[in-house]
């Protein structure tokens, strides 16, 4: 039965105190160890603060933090001395954030107001909201106040628009989106006035609810609903006051249902703020905007 | 012999320590998330008060209105709807395996049954997205509501019904199997007697356990339920669940937002204790 005995103790009656000490000093040992790993890593860290000390702090709009924050992750990959910390709390505490000086930059997902002019603001990508429909429903185009009557419950049905005898199912997007937000503000209607009858989270399943329901009507951003409707999912975007949803025409400006996303300083921005907007304005970060959904700038 | 015996004793007190350790830190971590929860929702706790989040108008946290009630309700109703599918499929299911099959199809349905347990809780929802909605919606549109969820959820929670039922049938005594033969029981006789009575406490535990996955479900009930808030009045109404609510919101929400989320998260933990005390009382009485 001494086969399986991996350690041999002397036999005495205190083999076990025998036992304990050994164990003690492998473990202070150990502690040792790490007691010197860890002074190696504060000296590092230490390093790590002295050289941190150019940092960016950026806040305001929450429809820009999660793309401002992955433009940042790629500044402090270029610049590895360069800290960009980004914190969300509405356009409003963007700009009025800006201008106190409590952030380098702010972020407003709208222009700036007039009382605001004395800010400089620059535009880096632009959010388009677009509607779709059921690639099969024959309605052609809605009115902003046939858009709202259906939101609201007023219409229910697609013959009362000029489309078959279908029910009309209404999918809205769940509270806190950006999209949901930008739909809000453009047919001037409270997100308790909605009367839906599914409610989504992001864009994909928005796509796929209305590509699998024929009398479904949703809105997501445009830049998914075009690349989505182009590769042979079932779905339409339908055209605003007769302009197309389209990327393109989001870009130049004349789809109605968008916005610009800026980011905002108080005085021309000088140093690190200026070589970060730069950034975030150049081709270099068009891969982020769009695998956020957002459109990117033309640049000639 | 004494130093095996000396042996053993450390063995068994490393054992007893590293058990006893395992032991403190599974309960440890419930405390602390229950105890992170508590701290999360506090601020809309008191803030709020625990009246409004069951009189509210609705649930529209950014303009003020935190009413929890109908979701609530609607996870209670998918999972009861759920287990009602399940339940009876899945004992079906074992009893055919255990009785009826011959070896080589029960053994190879056995793991079909296993396999479905493993598919990926998304994996069910788009197919219940592209699939499932759309064959409802042809019926009763919208189609994404209470029964999608239901049906969705069913298939989820089926495979653990099914393997815990055939589990507690395989472990009734032989005796009891060679003493109804011996009376000269018929088969259904036997199934329904002595075999499902004989093994009912596994039984029960398995559902039990099911209805604990189906309320903490989320990915595929978000995707299949339709997600309005509201009390459900038909089968097809589209219904909202906590933890739908919290993967909807939480990526958006700040400050009071945020909090009231954590309510619906201690809303739902407090569901799950309630249910494992309650079980915890049928499964004492069970065995008594």
């Amino acid at each position: 039965m001494q086969i399986d005995c991996k350690f041999s103790y002397p036999a005495s009656s205190n083999i076990r105190t025998v036992y304990l000490k050994e164990v003690t000093v492998k473990f202070i040992a150990l502690l040792k160890k790490v007691n010197v790993l860890l002074s190696a890593f504060a000296i590092l860290f230490q390093i790590n603060a002295v050289q941190a000390a150019d940092k960016l702090v950026i806040t305001g709009s929450s429809t820009i933090a999660p793309l401002a924050a992955e433009i940042g992750k790629r500044f402090e990959k270029l610049n590895p001395d360069v800290r960009v910390d980004v914190q969300t709390g509405g356009s409003s505490r963007g700009v009025s954030d800006a201008r106190s000086g409590l952030a380098d930059i702010g972020m407003a997902s709208r222009a700036l107001k007039a009382e605001e002019n004395d800010l400089k603001s620059f535009t880096i990508a632009l959010d388009g909201v677009g509607l779709i429909l059921h690639k099969d429903n024959p309605v052609k185009t809605l009115s902003d106040q046939q858009v709202i009557d259906i939101y609201t419950g007023k219409i229910t049905n697609w013959k009362q628009v000029g489309g078959k005898d279908v029910r009309i199912t209404v999918v809205n997007k769940a509270e806190g989106r950006s999209t949901l937000e930008l739909f809000l503000h453009y047919y001037k209607l409270k997100n308790s006035d909605i009367k839906p009858q599914v409610v989504i989270g992001d864009n994909q399943q928005g796509i796929k609810t209305v590509a699998g329901n024929p009398g479904a009507i949703g809105y997501v951003s445009i830049g998914t609903a075009e690349f989505d409707a182009g590769n042979g999912v079932p779905i339409k975007l339908l055209p605003l006051n007769g302009v197309v949803a389209s990327v393109e025409n989001v870009r130049n400006g004349s789809f109605p249902l968008s916005r610009l996303l800026n980011l905002v300083t108080k005085t021309a921005p000088q140093g690190l703020a200026k070589r970060f907007i730069a950034f975030a304005s150049s081709k270099n970060v068009d891969d982020i905007v769009e695998a956020q959904y957002f459109v990117p700038l033309s640049r000639k | 012999m004494f130093r095996s015996h000396a042996n053993k004793s450390y063995a068994d007190d490393i054992l007893r320590l590293a058990l006893m350790s395992a032991a403190v830190v599974a309960v440890g971590i419930l405390l602390l998330i229950l105890l992170f929860l508590l701290r999360e929702s506090w601020p809309a706790l008191q803030r709020i008060g625990l009246y409004r989040f069951v009189a509210d108008a609705g649930w529209h946290p950014l303009e003020g209105a935190f009413n929890l009630a109908p979701m609530l309700i609607a996870t209670l109703a998918v999972a009861l709807g759920a287990i009602l599918i399940a339940g009876p499929i899945g004992i079906a299911s074992a009893v055919f395996g255990q009785f009826y099959a011959p070896p080589m199809i029960a053994a190879s349905f056995k793991r079909m049954v296993a396999l479905l347990a493993g598919i990926p809780s998304v994996v069910f929802g788009l197919w219940g997205l592209t699939v499932l909605v759309p064959i409802i919606a042809k019926w009763q549109p919208p189609g994404a509501g209470l029964l999608a969820g239901m049906l969705i959820l069913a298939f989820m929670i089926l495979p653990t019904v099914a393997l815990t039922a055939d589990a507690a049938l395989k472990a009734v005594p032989d005796q009891y199997l060679r003493g109804a033969n011996a009376l000269g029981i018929s088969q259904a006789g036997l199934i329904f007697n002595v075999m499902i009575p004989a093994a009912r406490s596994g039984i029960i535990g398995g559902i039990l356990l099911a209805t604990a996955r189906a309320l903490g479900e989320t990915m595929a009930v978000l995707m299949v339920a339709g997600n309005v808030v509201q009390v459900p009045n038909s089968l097809f109404d589209p219904v909202r669940v906590l933890t739908a609510n919290i993967a909807l919101e939480m990526a958006y929400a700040t400050t009071e937002h945020r909090a009231t989320l954590f309510v619906s998260g201690l809303a739902l933990m407090l569901l799950v204790v309630a249910l494992a005390a309650m079980a915890g009382k049928l499964g004492g009485r069970l065995h008594g």
